[in-house]
Order: structure tokens, then C-alpha cells, then sequence
């Protein structure tokens, strides 16, 4: 197990090296020992690319990488100890389930009675127990990715575990269990785990601490609530959360900040912002009902179950809000209030403190 | 009602039943037609049963011919598919050289086949051909025409260069189909160049090899056209093989019951034995 | 306009891939099939475009007998999970294609493909090529194939399954609003619970080749005549425990208590009572609520909520809690249920209360 440490990486696929071409740059991260990570964002935001390097797949253009302040740019993925599971599962077709799991053991030339014990314990951690002796290529989906997973968790010393979108291709229902199950794993192992998504449900419930990446860039790292709570960056509070934040166009008046002719937010800090272009951002789950606020029409509520998702609209603008299942929506319409705590201002995305 | 519209499929398909009438239904069934009976002149057949069997199945020669030509294609198969395998391996899977191994690849298949043979009896002309020349400059005593050795060493080494290609080309497909988790897997799992090849290269070629071989199997046991260039299937009968042999008997002595018997027993054993390979190599195929 | 399936059914020789169903689609309905993979979604899905003819039972379109109907003559539009467009064609001449091969005016064309196009937001890339584009505007562009050509059924098979999660959120919501102002039969298959809920319209829940549900959205998610159904559409999964009941009185693990009032008294002997795990709370609200002294297994903080797994009495629980708490493992909590949120089914799986 190890701390691991990115320092200035930048990477680039064509060998021109001008801004734009930058797949990954300036990534600067610490991840400590046995802790649970998640990289999240939309596809080509470069989270991938990152977790190749990492498992060292990938050389970067720049920068170090560091195992337990230990410089292993330039080891070879063997040397670095890692396990990698990857979006579609990779299963040895030829080999049963046993082979498959003790296959990394034979490969560091374990002794036999070691890799029985290790594969046996493995096997019945992940419910595999009963089918070790079958061949592995007809098993379903989740079952072959159990095995993917397996082979990284049957090794006695492992620096982390890399997910890439493990979950892709796992139906909802197994999702959850399967998704609850590498949780419980990693308390269990206390193994450093890195998980790669573009589902934010997938990486705020694994995840400690998770890392947004947007264009190549690490836009704010954080635990999920803090996330949640106070994002950093528009497009943090846009991705995170679903559905996303509210962004709505924002006027500073002596001091107060103002959406439409509605005072939101007061002592505000305006003398450091030159910039003009300011826009407030509000999470659906922090804007209720109430007797006096902001009048707007009801356009839609849709039932999802634990909660409710209601679209309103003021003057040509659309705002969401996000209920619990209990409470009872107005018809038409209603006046509605923006908790002041979770109410932030943004200066070119970015948060105005 | 119904029917009227199902017919209408049939219409499509009839081309290819054509095709396959005039290509394969058609010829055969005029060899069966002289297999079971003699004809001398003027379309006049009488009927002599399986006569031209007993007497195939009784004589040395057929039994010579295909042993030379199970001894042929063992030996071809055992060049031509590692050797392929190897040079797909070790071929590029990226960047300008891909096309340049491509188009280098597929040079000999391209050469008509008679025309293969004349350039290697020219290339391999003792003392004179290129080979020829300095195989002797090396001290051997090489003349394909006279020494059986010398004219087994020159089919064999026309065939792998003719057709390896062909090995090649279907396995270097079949490579490029493996996803690329597949190896970084492999990597982190710190599986070994040999290991790699063997639990993925292998098991995910296995298709593609298949067919490699069995298209190699049926071609050598079908060839003619070179060695007959080459060699014209001496010295003596040494390189004689089957078609050789059979052509030999059907126009060089007219024994046309003889030797429409002798194509169907070779018919049938191409048949049995792609038959037998086919599922042995794809049991435990899933279902 | 309404489409009719009779008594359809699909088997080969081994196996029964549809068992004999009845389903009967109003006009302008959208109509989500949710299942598991391999529950039959795509082999129903088939046989309604007339890809496949059925073993048994008649289609009728419009009262009108389509069984033995080719799809050709079918006019039905399909979307498939994989993005596909003709690589080789810009977008504009992909979206035209249905029209072009039906041999339109190219002034109708014209127009037609801009009206699709600004309706699915591709103005900006209609010269150019698929693959020059992201997945979600592929998967635009196929959308808008299906769409140009006024197709009486419109079918798509798990349409976002291969896109990011915000492409998938922003394009869930918009389809309803697309598909409301058309003159179509949409049938939706996917896998996922959330695209029935927020999809809305009606949903058909396909298990194992067997219809066992149809009805509005909200009322199949609420009143779910099957367990099945509730287990499939509930996102994290369903609380189900055997238990006894005994006059009126349910015994799960050792854990007693009444059903509310309403419910007969003579109910008894075994059955599987469920509880949806937003329905698990970790505070008292009414004075009957039911308690349950947890001991804590993992807990999932996904930013606004919690999922708690826990383990009482050797089975385990799932709660989703509003707000965020971080219990410990082994942490023992105390969490409460409503009787009446239970939902009960007897032995063959149907809902008793």
C-alpha cells in the first residue's frame, strides 16, 4: 500500500506540444495511504488518461509520480504493484475461474499452498466460491468483472487499486450491490483505491475524497459533501448533484446581491470583483416553497420516487427544485426562497468568496 | 396470401444457387457420372458400379500419391502457420509501416499461380537461377530436376513463400481485433511475453487460425498448377501429388472412370478431414 | 391510433424467449419497457418493428391485422444503444436519408431536416461528419433520423445506456417534450429505473420473457402488483424479508409489529414483506413507527443523502437518509419504519397489501 503523489503532470498524445493539445495539465494531487478516490467527469475531461499513468501505462510528457515519496516515473507496470480493472471485464477465455484469479500469484511465482490460501480467501469474499473450478468465459458480466477484481485483490502487497469505469456495463439493480461491495472491500483491505467515472452517484458514494476533472484540468478536490455543499466552480455544481445546480444571472446592489429584484444574498464582498460577468448558483435541494419570496409558475413536477423534482419558471427563466416526497406542491402558482447559506455568487465560474 | 410474399425471398437468393450449381453441383455430378460408369466414345455409358473404386482403392499408385501428399501438407502447415503467427506478431500495429507490411505481405498472393512456378524454376535452375547459382557457390549438390531432395526443398520453400502471406494476413486481423485492456490487464498482472501470447493472442486468434489452416489444408492438398510449372511432378513420380497424379491419369491416359473415382475419394478425405479438424478445434466452443 | 398486441409470444426450439402476452398502446403514448438485461426487451422490441414474426398471436395496428407486415412496410423508426449513422455521410444528409430513399421534394427536405435538427439542438453541426461529433450528439443525430420521417411507432433500445451522465440526464428530459408533440407510439426500452421515472408516460416492467406489469409510470412505481416490479424499479435496492404473519401480526427477524388498521385481520401465515430504503429513517415521526436497532456495515454519502447499509439480527438492511451521516462501522444506530409503507407479497410474488 502506498501514498501516492502527482507532481506537475502534463501529458500530451501528439507529439506537438502546444496549449490546446494538452490531454491532462498542471496535475498536482496527493492521495494518501488506504484511502477511497474517485477521478470524475465527462468523457475525454482526461480522467483515464490519469489512472494510465499512474498504473504506468501511460509515460506522461511531464512530471513525477511518486509511491510513498519514492520517484517511480520511470518503473515498469509490473514494478509498480498496482491492479487495474477496466470498463468491459478482461477475463483469460482459456482458463477457469481459479487459473484466472491465481494467474497474477503464478506470474510473481508464489508457491502453490500460498496462492490456494489467497485465491480461496478472495473467492469467498467476492461470492465466487462455488463456480472456481468453472470455466470462466461463460459466466455473466458481473461475474467476470468479480474476476477482474479479483485478480487485483488476490495480490498480498498491492500500491492501489484503479477502477475505470468498472460499472458501465453491470445493470442497475447488481450495480448497487456490487458498488456497496468494493466499499465495504476497501474498508475491509484498507487498500488504496482510485475509481474513474463519469457518474457522479457512483463516484460521491465510493469516494472519501473525489477529484472533478474538467478539460484536462482538476477543478476542485474534495470530500463529497464539500462538493455538494460548495462547489468551487460552476461546472462543479453543474455535474455534480442531479440535477445540477441552478445558475441564474445576478445584480450587485450596495452591497446585496439581487436575481431579478429579489435581494438573496446580503454583505456581500463586491469591492474585490471587477469582473462584471456574476452569476448566482443555487442547488435545487436548497430552494423551498414558502409563503412570501420569489413568485414564480409551476411548470412540471415529476415523481421520482423518494423525491420530487418540480420546474418553475420567473420571467423566461427556469429554475429547478428538488423535493423531499412528502411535501405538497402548489398548483400553479407559488412563491419560493433561496436558503442564504447554500446561496453562492460566481465570478467567470468561479466561486466569489 | 402469405406465401406469395415469402416467395419473393427465393428470387434473391437465386443467383448464388446458380452459382453454386454451375461451380460446384454441376462438375461434381458429371464426375460421379464417370466414377460409376465407362464410356468410350460418343456418349455411350454402360454402368460398372463401384469397379473404379476397387480398383483405386487397390492400386499402389493412389496410395503413393497420397502419401506424398499428406507428407506435403504436414510439412507445409508445420512451416507455414508458426512462421505466419510469428510474422503477425511481430508486425506493427500502428503508424506508416502497417501499409508497407500489408503491401509486402500480399506481393505473392497477387502472382498467378503458374506463373509462381516459372519464376521459381528459373530462380532455382541449377547453377544457373539465382539459387541454384549459389547453392552451388555453398557446395551443395542441388538440381531439383534430378534430385528428389533438391525438388521436395524447392516445392516446399515455393510454398511457404507463396503462401504465408496468407497465414499472415488472416492472423494479423485477427490481433488487431484484441481490445487494448486486454494487454494492459496482462501488464499489471505481470504476465510474461509467452503468457500473453499464449492465454490471450492464442485463445483470441484461435478463429481466424482455424480458418487459416483449414484454407491452407484444402489449397495444398489441391495443388497443381506449381509444382506442375516447377517439376511437372518428377524426378520420376517424387513430386507427384495427388492432382498431379490424377490429372496425369485423366488426360495423360485417358482413364477417365479411373480417375473420376479416384477425385471423389479425394473429395471425400478433404471433406472428412476438414470435418475432423473443424470440431475438434472448435469443441468447448460455446454453444 | 393504437397499437394491440394479442396473445404474442416468441420461442425457438429450446427456449421461450416471449411468453404469450396481451398489451394494448394508446396513441401519443410513451411507453418505457423496463427489465433486466436479457428479460426479453429487445426480442418484444423486434417483433412490434417486425424485425422477427411472432411464434403465436396477432399484432394489429390500428385494428388493422400487421402481423405477417415486413418491417418495410411497418413505418416505424428505431434507435439502438450503439450510435448509429452512415460514417461517410455529413449530419444533414444522415437526418435527410429516411426522406431522400422516400423520394420527397429536396425543398421539403430542406425544411424538414432544419425543423428536426433545431428541435434536437444539431443547427450548429449539420456539416458534419458522425465521427467528428460527441456520443451524445451521435446519438442526436440518430434520434433525428428516427424522428424526420413522421413514423407511426417510434422504437428505441436503452438509447443512453452508452452516454455520460449529464448527456443522459439533459436528453431524458428533453424526449418526453420531443415525443408529446408528435402523432407516435413510443416504446423506450431500457434497464434503468430512473429513465421510467423521469421519462414518465407509462411503463411495461418484462421479466424473463413475461409482462408482469403495465400501467402509468407513477402508479406502477407506487402500487406494484408483483414483487418483481418492485424490485425493478427501485434505485438502491429493495429492503424483501421473509416473514410470518400471524393475524394481522408480522414477525420479520424477530421484529414485531401490527399493519395498520385497515388491513384485515386475518391475514397470516408466510409471506415477503418489503420496505423501500427511503422509507427507513433514522428518526422516530409517529408514535407507531416501527424500530429497529441497527448495527452499521457501510455507509454511501453521496453528497445530499446517505445510504446506510446495516445488519440486525444476521439480515441486512438498506436506508436512504436525506442529509448526511457519517456512522462508523459497527456504529449502532436506531432506525424506524411505518407499517404502512410496507408493501406485502404472498408466496407467488403478488401484492397482498
Amino acid at each position: 500500500m502506498a501514498n501516492i503523489k502527482l507532481e506537475n503532470i502534463n501529458h500530451s498524445y501528439s507529439l506537438k506540444t502546444e496549449n490546446n493539445s494538452w490531454a491532462v495539465k498542471n496535475i498536482n494531487l496527493e492521495w494518501a495511504d488506504g484511502g477511497a478516490y474517485a477521478l470524475l467527469g465527462p468523457s475525454g475531461c482526461g480522467k483515464t488518461t490519469l489512472l494510465n499513468i499512474i498504473s504506468g501505462l501511460i509515460t506522461p510528457t511531464q512530471g513525477v509520480i511518486k509511491f510513498n515519496d519514492l520517484d517511480i516515473s520511470n518503473k515498469l507496470t509490473i514494478e509498480r504493484d498496482i491492479g487495474q480493472i477496466f470498463q468491459f471485464p478482461v477475463i483469460y477465455d482459456t482458463m477457469t475461474v481459479y487459473e484466472n484469479l491465481a494467474f497474477p500469484l503464478k506470474n510473481k511465482k508464489f508457491e502453490e499452498g500460498f496462492i490456494k490460501k489467497q485465491v480461496q480467501k478472495i473467492s469467498e469474499i467476492l461470492d465466487l466460491g462455488s463456480i472456481l473450478n468453472n470455466n470462466a468465459k461463460n459466466l455473466t458480466v458481473d461475474q467476470k468483472q468479480k474476476i477482474s477484481l479479483g485478480r487485483g485483490l488476490v495480490r498480498p502487497k498491492v500500491n492501489a487499486l484503479l477502477f475505470d469505469e468498472p460499472l458501465t456495463v453491470i445493470d442497475p439493480h447488481l450495480k448497487w450491490l456490487l458498488k456497496s461491495k468494493l466499499k465495504e472491500l476497501q474498508k475491509q483491505f484498507n487498500t488504496t483505491m482510485i475509481y474513474v467515472t463519469h457518474d457522479q452517484t457512483e463516484a460521491l458514494t465510493f469516494a472519501d475524497k473525489v477529484v472533478v476533472m474538467h478539460e484536462g484540468e482538476v477543478v476542485q478536490s474534495g470530500t463529497p459533501t464539500e462538493l455538494f455543499e460548495k462547489p468551487n466552480h460552476l461546472f462543479v455544481g453543474h455535474f455534480i448533484g442531479s440535477p445540477g445546480i441552478n445558475i441564474l444571472p445576478c445584480e450587485i446592489k450596495e452591497n446585496s446581491a439581487f436575481f431579478l429584484d429579489y435581494e438573496i444574498k446580503k454583505n456581500v464582498n463586491i469591492k474585490s470583483i471587477k469582473d462584471k460577468n456574476i452569476k448566482i448558483g443555487i442547488r435545487p435541494e436548497f430552494i423551498h416553497f414558502s409563503e412570501i419570496g420569489i413568485p414564480v409558475d409551476i411548470i412540471s413536477v415529476r415523481y421520482l420516487g423518494k423525491c420530487k423534482i418540480v420546474d418553475v419558471v420567473i420571467r423566461n427563466i427556469n429554475l429547478k427544485l428538488v423535493l423531499n416526497d412528502q411535501t405538497h406542491v402548489p398548483e400553479k402558482k407559488a412563491h419560493i426562497k433561496f436558503s442564504e447559506k447554500y446561496t453562492y455568487l460566481y465570478s467567470n465560474n468561479y466561486l466569489v468568496n | 396470401m402469405n406465401k406469395v410474399q415469402n416467395n419473393k425471398a427465393w428470387f434473391f437468393i437465386l443467383p448464388v444457387i446458380f452459382l453454386v450449381a454451375f461451380n460446384a453441383v454441376i462438375p461434381l455430378m458429371t464426375v460421379v457420372n464417370y466414377a460409376f460408369q465407362e464410356t468410350f466414345n460418343n456418349n455411350i455409358f454402360t454402368w460398372q458400379g463401384t469397379k473404379w473404386f476397387e480398383n483405386i482403392l487397390r492400386s499402389e499408385r493412389f496410395y503413393a500419391a497420397f502419401g506424398r501428399q499428406l507428407l506435403f501438407t504436414f510439412i507445409i502447415l508445420l512451416i507455414q502457420i508458426p512462421l505466419g503467427v510469428f510474422i503477425a506478431l511481430s508486425m506493427p500495429k500502428k503508424g506508416f509501416g502497417v501499409s508497407i507490411c500489408l503491401v509486402l505481405m500480399s506481393m505473392p498472393l497477387l502472382i498467378p499461380w503458374n506463373v509462381v512456378g516459372a519464376m521459381w524454376n528459373i530462380f532455382a535452375l541449377p547453377r544457373i537461377g539465382f539459387l541454384g547459382h549459389y547453392l552451388a557457390l555453398l557446395g551443395f549438390d542441388y538440381n531439383f530436376t534430378q534430385s528428389i531432395y533438391a525438388a521436395w526443398f524447392t516445392v516446399i520453400l515455393m510454398d511457404v513463400w507463396h503462401w504465408t502471406s496468407l497465414v499472415v494476413l488472416l492472423c494479423y486481423a485477427g490481433l488487431c481485433a484484441i481490445p487494448d485492456p486486454f494487454y494492459q490487464a496482462a501488464k499489471i498482472d505481470g504476465a510474461s511475453r509467452w503468457a500473453v501470447f499464449k492465454y490471450i493472442e492464442l485463445p483470441k486468434m484461435k478463429k481466424v487460425l482455424t480458418i487459416a489452416i483449414l484454407l491452407r489444408f484444402m489449397d495444398s492438398f489441391m495443388i497443381y498448377t506449381e509444382p506442375f510449372v516447377l517439376t511437372g511432378g518428377g524426378p520420376g513420380n517424387a513430386t507427384a501429388f495427388l492432382s498431379i497424379d490424377l490429372v496425369k491419369m485423366a488426360l495423360g491416359q485417358f482413364d477417365l472412370g479411373n480417375a473420376a473415382a479416384m477425385s471423389l475419394v479425394y473429395f471425400l478425405i478433404v471433406l472428412l478431414l476438414s470435418w475432423i479438424f473443424y470440431s475438434v478445434v472448435m469443441k468447448g466452443e460455446d454453444k | 391510433m393504437s397499437l394491440n398486441l394479442t396473445n404474442i409470444s416468441k420461442k425457438n426450439l429450446f427456449e421461450t424467449h416471449i411468453y404469450s402476452s396481451n398489451l394494448i398502446l394508446e396513441k401519443n403514448s410513451i411507453n418505457v419497457l423496463l427489465g433486466p438485461t436479457l428479460s426479453g426487451k429487445t426480442t418484444l422490441m423486434r417483433l412490434i418493428a417486425g424485425l422477427d414474426e411472432p411464434s403465436t398471436g396477432k399484432i394489429y395496428f390500428n385494428e388493422k391485422d400487421i402481423t405477417k407486415d415486413k418491417v418495410q412496410k411497418r413505418n416505424v423508426a428505431m434507435v439502438y444503444q450503439q450510435f448509429i449513422n452512415y460514417p461517410s455521410l455529413t449530419v444533414y444528409e444522415n437526418i435527410a436519408s429516411p426522406l431522400r430513399v422516400l423520394k420527397h421534394e429536396p425543398d421539403f427536405i430542406h425544411q424538414k431536416v432544419i425543423e428536426v435538427a433545431s428541435l434536437l439542438k444539431l443547427n450548429n453541426f449539420l456539416e458534419k461528419r458522425p465521427h467528428q461529433l460527441s456520443g451524445g450528439q451521435q446519438q442526436r443525430t440518430a434520434l433525428a433520423r428516427a424522428l424526420i420521417k413522421n413514423a407511426d411507432l417510434i422504437l428505441l433500445d436503452e438509447p443512453l445506456a452508452n452516454l455520460d451522465f449529464k448527456l443522459r440526464e439533459e436528453l431524458r428530459e428533453e424526449l418526453p417534450k420531443i415525443f408529446t408533440k408528435r402523432d407516435c407510439i413510443v416504446i423506450y426500452a431500457t434497464t434503468d429505473p430512473m429513465d421510467a421515472l423521469l421519462i414518465g408516460g407509462n411503463t411495461i416492467v418484462i421479466n424473463e420473457g413475461k409482462i408482469v406489469q403495465y400501467g402509468k409510470t407513477i402508479d406502477v412505481y407506487k402500487n406494484p402488483s408483483d414483487l418483481i416490479s418492485a424490485k425493478v424499479f427501485n434505485d438502491p435496492p429493495l429492503n424483501v424479508f421473509e416473514s410470518r404473519i400471524k393475524n394481522g401480526i408480522v414477525n420479520i427477524n424477530n421484529i414485531e409489529f401490527h399493519l395498520s388498521k385497515s388491513v384485515s385481520k386475518n391475514l397470516s401465515g408466510n409471506y415477503k414483506v418489503c420496505i423501500r430504503p427511503h422509507h427507513l429513517k433514522n428518526k422516530k415521526e409517529e408514535i407507531d413507527d416501527v424500530e429497529i436497532e441497527g448495527k452499521v456495515r457501510i455507509c454511501e454519502i453521496n453528497g445530499s443523502e446517505t445510504l446506510i447499509h446495516f445488519d440486525y439480527n444476521k439480515l441486512n438492511y438498506t436506508s436512504l437518509i436525506n442529509g448526511i451521516f457519517n456512522y462508523s462501522i459497527q456504529d449502532t444506530v436506531k432506525f424506524y419504519f411505518k407499517p404502512s409503507n410496507c408493501l406485502i407479497f404472498n408466496s407467488n410474488n403478488k401484492i397482498t397489501v
